[in-house]
């Protein structure tokens, strides 16, 4: 437990000093959703009706476009091979490590989701389930694009082929996002959706350390 | 106790038994599948009676079943030689699923172009967003994914390697297609072919397709022995066993 909880400080403290690794994501979610209207209508009532795929498109790609430098720092600096050899087993490090950045990025994310839902003139009655789908939805994306990360933080040109990867994996947890935040909009249940979003999170939460455990080793190791 | 498997898979393990089995195998499936396809084609397109509702039109399932059948199941075998590979560090397995990506992702382009050719007469579109058409154009995704992987590598072992991991992942997707087609099952027909029931179909229509399937499996195991044949020469071209095979010409 205190090997985890030196991750976590290791992890927060870089975050901390390096600002532009949480802002960017936000910046990008902000600039990518206002582009929408500006490309199709500013009209309220289509925007309406995309909103909820808008918000959960530039929450998805935002959180993608953070992971590339998931582990490439410690790759480059030689501190991933330490922990690869280190005593310790890799779950923690894993963990901590997305943890931590989840809380910088998704959880950031889902907080300013309600802002842009006005903007995109979303039905209020969605809000609450737009911030709670974000919320579940956006550490899924997470654990799921570090396997991408790991497998591909040895690659000079890791940065394209990672959206080839992570992109088809992460097309359920879009479907259930986007649709609990259309039924709540709707005035419909969405518990369902939500349920389905926990469920894959849980699953992939348990699975996927040890595939990032297993693409780490091959990208460090070879 | 020791845990041991069959004498033969471990035999399997070496590229040049391999190379010497495969060589017995490939002729055998090639004519069955040339024989079969044939009898299936004719039997299929001429002789099976047209369908009440789509007439003619329906007879592209007998390519368009057997590919879409396979690209799923080539993507099972990719991912179960990726995890033997990974498992029993057995390079001859990270020759079958790197040899199996290739044929799988052109499988999954046929399925998705018959259905295409199919649902212009059928449905008046070319495309629509259901679920099971959804489902192969994201294996074909997967699909790439997992050769671009490969081929990002340098160092042929890592690639191996990175490429199981990520088909293992992807078999996650596999049930997700299955499921899909009941939890949304929008416009497409239920699957043709259930192992637990009889099929809707009347005879006369399916046992072209069980042909058509039969063949284009016998197609898939002798594209795969052949182009394993070539990866193995090429990986192992150093060994002396290939040095002599090339000087004997054979």
């Amino acid at each position: 437990m205190h090997f985890f909880y030196a991750v976590l400080r290791r992890e927060t403290l870089l975050l901390v000093r390096h600002r532009q690794d949480w802002i960017n994501p936000l910046a990008f979610f902000l600039v990518v959703t206002v582009l929408f209207p500006l490309a199709i209508s500013p009209e309220a009532k289509t925007l309406a009706v995309i909103a909820p795929g808008v918000v959960w498109i530039a929450a998805l790609l935002a959180t993608l476009l953070s992971l590339d430098g998931l582990f490439k720092a410690d790759y480059e600096d030689g501190s991933l091979e330490q922990m690869l050899l280190g005593a310790h087993s890799l779950w923690p490090v894993i963990y901590g490590k997305l943890l931590v950045h989840w809380l910088a990025t998704g959880f950031l994310l889902a907080l300013l989701a309600p802002l842009l839902s006005v903007v995109l003139f979303l039905p209020g009655q969605a809000m609450v389930c737009l911030v709670i789908s974000l919320l579940l939805g956006t550490p899924t994306l997470i654990v799921i694009g570090a396997i991408g990360a790991a497998l591909t933080v040895g690659l000079r040109r890791g940065g394209v082929l990672i959206t080839l990867l992570v992109l088809p994996l992460y097309i359920p947890v879009l479907i259930f996002g986007a649709a609990s935040v259309q039924a709540a909009a709707q005035g419909m249940a969405y518990s369902g959706q939500l349920a389905l979003l926990a469920a894959i999170f849980l699953l992939s939460l348990l699975l996927a350390p040890a595939a990032i455990g297993a693409a780490l080793k091959v990208s460090v190791r070879g | 106790m020791k845990f041991k498997l069959p004498l033969w898979f471990y035999q399997l393990a070496s590229p040049k038994w391999f190379y010497e089995l495969s060589g017995k195998l490939l002729p055998g499936f090639g004519w069955a599948a040339l024989l079969l396809l044939t009898v299936g084609t004719v039997w299929g397109l001429a002789f099976a009676p047209p369908d009440y509702q789509q007439g003619n039109s329906f007879r592209i399932i007998y390519i368009h079943v057997p590919g879409a059948i396979l690209a799923q199941s080539c993507y099972m075998l990719m991912a179960v030689a990726g995890l033997v590979g990974l498992v029993w560090k057995i390079k001859m397995a990270h020759v079958v699923a790197k040899c199996c990506a290739p044929i799988g992702a052109s499988m999954a382009v046929l399925a998705l172009t018959t259905g295409a050719i199919w649902g212009k007469p059928t449905w008046g579109a070319w495309w629509v967003w259901d679920a099971r058409l959804t489902s192969m154009l994201i294996l074909l995704f997967l699909y790439l994914g997992v050769i671009a992987l490969t081929e990002a590598y340098e160092n042929e072992a890592s690639g191996d390697k990175a490429a199981a991991v990520l088909a293992l992942v992807g078999v996650v997707n596999i049930p997700i297609i299955k499921y899909s087609v009941e939890w949304w099952n929008t416009l497409h027909q239920p699957a043709t072919f259930k192992l637990t029931e009889k099929p809707a179909m009347p005879p006369e229509m399916w046992q072209p397709l069980l042909v058509m399937i039969l063949g284009f499996y016998c197609f898939f195991a002798a594209a795969l022995l052949s182009r394993a044949r070539t990866e193995v020469l090429t990986r192992e071209r150093r060994a002396a066993w290939v040095v002599t095979l090339v000087e004997e010409g054979g």
